[in-house]
């Protein structure tokens, strides 16, 4: 199941149309300062249309830092990030980033974050609201439209956040952990609905958890990173058969390996920030 | 996959309270309700002040308090007529005005706390405005930051008094000293804090603006100033009793009436009772304008929760 990682020449890479394509990407936080901080090391990896691809990796191995180079929130260090052949510089609606923490707008009704993205476009206040109550019934909160963040539950909240990026209908939807601070049962529950509407948005998703359940549930493929700084260990691919049954031997067998590929990876990473405690 | 909450539990709960359990005793009026916690605040209000009130006439009746140096309550508050011929006295000095001419002592009282209580809004309007502006300009700006903030920073120790003189040189008198006194006393730190409150503001919201194509400017508006509205606020009522105080001052160097110029006066011409009765005044202003701003706060940060009360009995 394991497939390395094929080195690509440059033409294939300019004249391809993926989704998302990294070329030798690196990150150096706070470069050319006392404080610089190497998080990403030549990422190379290809994301498909439509493909569901999940990262995996120790914490603080540069999985979010990635989504971030991904959605042009920040500048590459080295290397080169492009979207549907275009060279990303700047963040754009093509591709939505939903975060682990609430990021919905406490000043806003669930409609108004909702549409937020349409009213940075000057759209009219009551197409808006149209657009925004086919997407909350789309994430089945349709009776909350008026409510305020604060009075939703933290799934409800991510669901809404989710029917938020869906409003600018991206091609390339990307989560930084969105289920990490939710209970078990609820966690569950938003798998299943984002595989829902995954299947009929057509976007490839970008999925960083570090939940090896997770990835076996949703990924077509899991990318697994060493720790910091992040480079891609190996990309696994999971072929198991949706709907998918994570009972099964081949589902149990996948677990497995993941969790062989990434224990090195935490043992490293624990290793680092002992050292790093030691020293301050 | 929509979960429905259902509410048919509650409901079959409530049928059964109203059919198989004794119906609760009579519940007083949903007005009268809302009501007790503000008449137990304004009681407890009353009472607070009348133990302080009754202590200085206890004070004054064992023969404590020279009612000549430390009047009690009911000889400043006693005449208002006799108080209130001290205020807005302007006019009278005029050539060719009789002395008792001029608005009612009321009247007069209700000019001068005007005339106050505009300079203090005055200033804050134009302190928070200013500040907020260059507080962004700081962080949006790095020129901005590099050659505004060290003078910013160096100024905000200094005390307001030390830029009476500027004011009056700059200004002279009438109502632009005073209310550049209450500017000057708010404007460093509030823009300080604005740019401790945009340091505070999650970056995600921000980079949610941005993945969907906010400009700048879309940024500032609709992120920024709503996500730091309530710190602002909370600093604006923070200073505003700040503002109070530094408006007396100026006022006391003589910019026409206001509170300020009759408590000098009140010193120049050894009146302790006007002195208390001015001093009763402010506080009763101090504390409508809070009051006021807190009403603001309520309404404009309907987001923000109520604050719960904090730590108690400790
Ligand atoms: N804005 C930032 N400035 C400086 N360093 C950062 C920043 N964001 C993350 N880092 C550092 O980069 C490394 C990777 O972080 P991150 O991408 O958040 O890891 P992960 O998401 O895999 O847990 C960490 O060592 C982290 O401290
Ligand atoms: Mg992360």
């Amino acid at each position: 199941m394991v497939s390395d990682i094929k080195p690509h020449s440059s033409a294939d890479f300019h004249s391809s149309n993926h989704a998302v394509a990294c070329r030798g990407v690196s990150k150096v936080w706070n470069e050319d300062t006392p404080r610089a901080h190497e998080a990403l090391r030549d990422i190379d990896l290809d994301i498909r249309p439509g493909e569901f691809v999940a990262f995996l990796g120790p914490s603080g191995c540069g999985k979010s830092t990635l989504l971030y180079l991904i959605a042009g929130l920040e500048d590459t260090t080295g290397g080169e990030i492009r979207s549907f052949d275009e060279r990303v510089s700047t963040p754009s609606p093509d591709r939505s980033l939903i975060f682990q923490e609430t990021s919905l707008f406490p000043w806003l009704t669930v409609w108004q974050n909702v549409s937020f993205g349409l009213s940075i476009r000057g759209m009219g206040a009551d197409e808006r609201k149209d657009i925004a109550r086919k997407a909350l019934q789309r994430v089945g909160l349709a009776e909350a439209m008026d409510k305020r963040p604060d009075e939703l539950s933290g799934g409800m909240r991510q669901r809404v956040a989710v029917a938020r990026a869906l409003t600018m209908r991206p091609k390339v939807l990307l989560m930084d952990e969105p289920f990490a601070a939710l209970d078990v049962q609820t966690r569950q529950k938003m798998q299943d609905f984002l595989l829902d509407v995954w299947q009929d948005s057509g976007a490839s998703v970008l999925f960083v958890t570090h939940h090896i359940d997770e990835a076996v549930a949703l990924a077509d493929r899991v990318v697994v990173f060493t720790a910091r700084p992040g480079r891609i260990k190996t990309i696994v691919q999971n072929d198991l058969p949706r709907p998918r049954d994570l009972f099964s031997r081949e589902a149990e067998g996948l677990r497995r390996q993941l969790t062989e590929l990434l224990r090195d990876e935490v043992d490293r990473a624990f290793a680092e920030q002992e050292a790093l405690r030691e020293t301050a | 996959m929509t979960i429905v909450v259902s509410s048919s539990d509650t409901r079959s709960l409530a049928k059964g309270t109203a059919s198989g359990l004794r119906p609760p005793a009579p519940r007083r009026s949903a007005r009268m309700r809302a009501l007790a916690p503000i008449l137990s605040r304004i009681g407890w209000a009353m009472a607070s002040i009348g133990l302080f009130a009754g202590l200085w006439e206890l004070l004054w009746l064992v023969g404590l308090a020279d009612p000549k140096l430390l009047p009690p309550p009911h000889v400043f508050l006693g005449n208002f007529a006799d108080q209130a011929k001290f205020f807005n006295t302007a006019t009278r000095w005029q050539i060719g005005v009789a002395a008792n001419a001029g608005p009612s002592p009321f009247q007069a009282v209700m000019i001068t706390v005007g005339a106050t209580g505009g300079r203090v809004i005055a200033g804050l309007i134009i302190a928070s405005v200013l500040a907020i502006t260059l507080g962004v300009l700081v962080r949006y700006f790095a020129l901005v930051e590099k050659l505004v903030l060290p003078t910013v920073t160096l100024l905000s120790p200094v005390s307001p008094i030390a830029w009476l003189p500027v004011a009056i040189f700059v200004f002279g008198i009438g109502n632009a000293p005073a209310i550049f006194m209450v500017v000057v006393a708010l404007f460093f730190h509030m823009v300080l804090s604005t740019i401790t409150q945009i340091d505070g503001v999650n970056r995600n919201l921000i980079n949610v603006a941005r993945t969907m194509g906010a400009t700048k400017w879309q940024i500032y508006k609709r992120v920024i100033v709503p996500a730091i509205l309530p710190g602002l606020l909370m600093v604006l009522r923070l200073n505003m009793f700040g503002a109070w105080m530094v408006v007396l001052i100026a006022e006391s160097t003589g910019v026409g009436f206001g509170l300020g110029q009759v408590i000098t006066m009140a010193r120049n011409t050894f009146n302790p009772s006007l002195v208390f009765f001015t001093i009763a005044l402010i506080g009763l202003l101090g504390f409508l304008s809070d009051w006021l701003l807190r009403l603001v706060q309520k309404r404009l940060l309907y987001w923000v929760p109520q604050a719960t009360g904090g730590l108690r009995g400790l």
